[in-house]
């Protein structure tokens, strides 16, 4: 789960890293409430979960409580990046004397955390790694004994930290570790870290934690529901689908990840538009959880086909059938399917699919490839 | 010859008294697999479908000839089976539990170092060598005996790979799920040498996806690989940030793309496919 900047800074405060003052608004009016408290000279940032959010117009400077009412009248209910701005976060105009990088990740090959820091700050931390190599300070450290305080000095000695700078780096390095710690992050990430007249600010901040992690800390839970803009996906977590919204009009069910990125792709390739990626995990031997997966994706108004991909290894397949065949029963929309369905009792399942077309006029073709189905949704979706 | 299971494996199932273990232990059976025990702590002394039950894992290895077990424990509890199964010097744990917490794989990833153990997994489908032994939950009607080695991340994508090949007539000689999660224990490396140095096997699948850099990592590896290598990468057209699954699938800044992994691989001298059908057609050709 990647939580919102304003999500992070409020866990890092409460930590003791130092974050600008400020405050969420989602009205231009609240804007103005709070760019008045702030003294006038403001920074507002859309609060949405991509990447390069700045260079996309996500971040903007105000001079006045007017001018910070009148971007966030344009800034709230925009879209970057095809995310809905539905959050500003509206801060202190800080006064920058020099921008420094802090984060902390798992790196997957070495499979061991680490720190990184860098005097280069508020850029993308893999540009300034490529440009230059040599600014980049790296501590790995054992995950069982913890990250020591004679490796964040040493490698703080190394990169020639002033005195003035080093105890607050020390400080700051190893809150964000315990952070991380704490919460199970799987990226922890201070980019800008600001040097004012007055000390260290967190003028942004990333906390992305383990999803599987998180029946160990509820109170992280509870902010979840800020970190999910797209209400089918919202709920799609509730009903424990792995759903992912996209953009087109193909609707995909296929149990396992891998099989249905797969059938997505293949999609692509024939010039079609997927409207999501639904991997329905096992559990198929309960029809009702088919039906719950039908039923979601055709509550998306764009899908004008369903390809369902299902590899029944062990499930019977009259069960996914019978899933189908609930879901159709209960729904208004007329929409045609695409079925490639494997496993044991094959033929029967099919039969019962069949039967049902024939009795109350749906639409299913059989396919024998996923590049056969993934060929018919996509003529049919030029059709409808 | 075959890689990590053949005949000769004995296997211990560890949660063989809950609802996938006591299942999945019957299908082991039936395909052959020599299993010889298994664990449920609080049930030692019973059978299940014939095979003895132990309170620990360190009972059924004293007990029995056991080098291999499977573990069908929920995610909470994974992490200390395990532990349990690499401390009790196995050759090989294979673990299937999806959603084990990222720290805890880390802590695993450690003990590994220590150990001589091999873990294969998490979150993985387990490893067939048709014919001859099966220790995870495969469908058998997709595999055939053969020339051909598989490694994928995938689970029911490498049943459909499979089974397309068998249908043309292509056998495998191992087949492999090293898993989806971020932390595995047995990486596409390790697979790729093992398969490498199997005489049975004449040329290799590499099913590979979005996210991380383990297909990058194996494409420095596939240069010095005399057998040919046919590559397939899931999630092509997956939009960043959006994880798709799998605990790695998901593509964060310039990692973890389809391109720099189909790019790597294409450098080091893989046959890329571009399609299921595609992957078919191109083993055909090298064999």
């Amino acid at each position: 789960m990647r939580l919102h900047e304003y999500q992070a800074k409020r866990i890092f405060s409460k930590h003791g890293i130092r974050v600008p003052k400020g405050e969420i608004a989602e009205t231009p009016e609240k804007t103005r409430e709070i760019a008045q408290k702030l003294g006038g000279r403001v920074v507002l940032k859309a609060q949405v979960l991509v990447g390069g959010r700045g260079k996309a117009g996500g971040i903007k400077k105000a001079e006045s409580p007017d001018e910070a009412e009148k971007i966030a009248s344009q800034l709230l209910g925009s879209m970057i990046k095809g995310h809905k701005v539905e959050k500003v976060l509206v801060e202190e105009a800080l006064d920058i004397k020099k921008e420094y990088y802090v984060g902390y990740i798992i790196d997957k090959n070495r499979r061991t955390p680490a720190i990184i820091f860098s005097k280069i700050g508020g850029m993308d931390i893999e540009e300034v790694a490529a440009k230059h190599p040599e600014e980049i300070h790296r501590i790995y450290f054992d995950p069982l004994w913890g990250l020591q305080d004679y490796q964040v000095r040493t490698a703080l000695f190394k990169a020639g930290f002033s005195k003035e700078e080093y105890s607050e780096m020390f400080r700051i390095i190893k809150t964000l570790y315990e952070i991380a710690f704490k919460y199970e992050a799987e990226l922890a990430e201070i980019n800008p870290l600001v040097i004012t007249s007055n000390g260290f600010v967190a003028a942004d901040a990333r906390l992305n934690v383990d999803d599987n992690a998180l029946y160990r800390h509820p109170e992280l839970e509870s902010l979840r529901d800020a970190t999910e803009v797209d209400d089918l996906e919202r709920e799609a977590r509730l009903k424990g689908l792995n759903y992912v919204r996209l953009s087109g009009e193909i609707g995909i069910i296929a149990n396992g990840a891998g099989l249905a990125m797969t059938t997505m792709d293949l999609i692509n390739i024939m010039g079609g538009k997927p409207a999501n990626f639904l991997d329905t995990g096992g559990g198929l031997a309960d029809p009702t959880k088919m039906k719950m997966c039908l039923e979601h994706v055709i509550k998306d108004e764009n899908v004008k086909v369903v390809f369902i991909n299902i590899f029944a290894e062990i499930t019977r397949c009259e069960k996914v059938a019978e899933g189908i065949i609930l879901a159709l029963e209960e729904t208004n929309r007329k929409i045609p399917l695409v079925i490639k369905l494997v496993g044991t009792n094959e033929e029967l399942g099919k039969k019962m699919l069949r039967e049902y077309a024939e009795r109350s006029n749906a639409e299913i073709h059989f396919v024998d490839s996923v590049e056969e189905g993934a060929r018919k949704a996509v003529e049919l979706s030029k059709e409808v | 010859m075959a890689i990590l299971v053949d005949e000769n494996t004995r296997v211990i199932v560890q949660g063989i008294t809950g609802f996938q273990g006591n299942f999945q232990t019957k299908r082991m059976l039936d395909y052959g697999t020599k299993v010889v025990g298994g664990v449920s702590p609080g049930k030692g002394g019973s059978t299940v479908h014939g095979v003895p039950v132990f309170n620990t894992v360190e009972e059924v290895v004293d007990a029995t000839d056991a080098n291999t077990s499977i573990i069908y424990v929920p995610a909470k509890f994974a992490y200390d089976a395990i532990l349990e199964a690499l401390d009790a010097g196995l050759d090989l744990v294979v673990s299937v539990t999806e959603g084990i917490p990222l720290y805890d794989e880390m802590k695993i990833q450690k003990k590994l170092r220590e150990v001589n153990s091999k873990l294969l997994g998490p979150n993985c489908p387990g490893v067939i060598s048709p014919g001859k032994s099966k220790v995870g939950l495969l469908p058998d009607r997709s595999f055939t005996p053969g020339n051909i080695g598989i490694v994928s991340r995938s689970g029911t994508l490498t049943y459909q790979i499979a089974e397309n090949l068998t249908k043309a007539g292509i056998g495998q000689s191992t087949v492999v799920g090293i898993g989806g999660d971020a932390l595995p224990g047995l990486t596409f490396v390790d697979i790729l040498q093992m398969f490498e140095e199997d005489d049975e096997t004449k040329a290799v699948v590499l099913v590979g996806e979005i996210g991380g850099t383990a297909e990058e990592e194996a494409a420095k590896f596939l240069k010095k690989m005399s057998k040919p290598v046919i590559a397939f990468i899931a999630g092509k057209t997956a939009p960043p940030g959006k994880r798709m699954g799998h605990a790695g699938a998901i593509i964060e800044g310039n990692t973890g793309t389809a391109e720099s992994k189909i790019n790597a691989l294409k450098d080091a001298g893989a046959i890329i496919a571009e399609t299921l059908l595609d992957i078919v057609n191109k083993v055909k050709k090298m064999i």
